[in-house]
């Protein structure tokens, strides 16, 4: 699947349109708790998060993120989309919840990331 | 006198070090041998804009060194911990992180205030982050058994009212050797 097609799943907002969509996404995770999301994430993965500052695009330097989706409506502040555009990451947000963004992507065959 | 056998019997220390690697352990810290690169940064009480930025300078030299993936991740990982407990438990301190040509020595030290029982810390889901903290997504309790899963060997050093001393040995080869 690819970051393009997630954007129409989410009905998504596209935060750093200079960056490229058209990229494969093999699979993702969803948490709000910066340890797991460094544990679980062992290969390259899409995240969907509900946290918005600074620490979640260092996050990225740490670990293989290919891309972010802010859930429930929530946008980073400028810096931050900065930060992400500086790195060539590409940020999304959907109005859709986290249970609900994960449901829809699981159903049009986005598998869960390998923990 | 008195305070300091007081400050001394509050003195903490933890070891952990992973089966089979305790040789290879033992041998880093006899020789003191001389690292090939020493990188240090500094890292400031809850400045969580710039927390984080340590462990990427790190990253980075080890990725140009031709790092395997896996073992570069395990390096980040307890790196980043490292360096936001730092920021979010203490008054600020500093990383130091020595490479050489088999492994990497992180060695990270703060200002205080001290872990009071770094065992009861050791445990999944124990935290004592404060709110500002927790609402940035920290504070889970996870980050020394984070660190502990992906190091070699581990050795805590702290005091309550005083100093933290954290310190981490990460092999680039599977068996340490």
């Amino acid at each position: 699947m690819k970051l393009s097609d997630i954007v129409k799943i989410l009905d998504a907002e596209v935060l750093t349109p200079e960056v490229n969509l058209d990229i494969e996404v093999p699979c993702a995770f969803a948490s709000d708790l910066i340890s797991d999301i460094l544990m679980c994430t062992k290969e390259p993965t899409l995240l969907l998060t509900g946290l918005t500052n600074q620490q979640v695009i260092r996050l990225a330097d740490m670990i293989d993120i290919i891309g972010i989706v802010f859930v429930r409506g929530k946008k980073p502040p400028a810096e931050v989309i900065e930060m992400a555009k500086e790195r060539n990451l590409p940020l999304i947000c959907t109005k859709n919840t986290m249970y609900r963004s994960s449901g829809l992507l699981f159903n049009a065959g986005l598998r869960s990331c390998r923990i | 006198m008195l305070d300091y056998a007081v400050a001394e019997s509050e003195m903490a220390e933890y070891w952990y070090i992973r089966p089979g690697y305790e040789k290879a352990v033992q041998k880093h810290f006899e020789n003191q041998q001389e690292p090939e690169v020493s990188l240090e940064s500094l890292i400031r009480e809850k400045d969580f804009n710039e927390a984080g930025k340590g462990s990427a300078e790190v990253k980075n030299v080890l990725k140009r060194l031709g790092i395997d993936p896996a073992i570069l991740r395990r390096i980040a990982v307890a790196s980043y911990e490292a360096e936001i407990n730092v920021a979010a438990h203490s008054l600020g301190g500093a990383m130091l992180s020595h490479i050489y040509q088999d492994r990497i020595h992180m060695i990270f030290m703060d200002n205080g205030p001290g872990i009071a029982d770094i065992e009861q810390a050791m445990m999944p889901g124990f935290s004592t982050a404060d709110e500002m903290v927790r609402e940035l997504g920290f504070g889970a309790g996870l980050g020394l058994p984070n660190i502990q899963k992906n190091v070699d060997a581990l050795h805590i050093v702290s005091e309550a009212g005083d100093s933290t001393m954290l310190e981490f040995l990460i092999f680039f080869n599977d068996n340490g050797q």
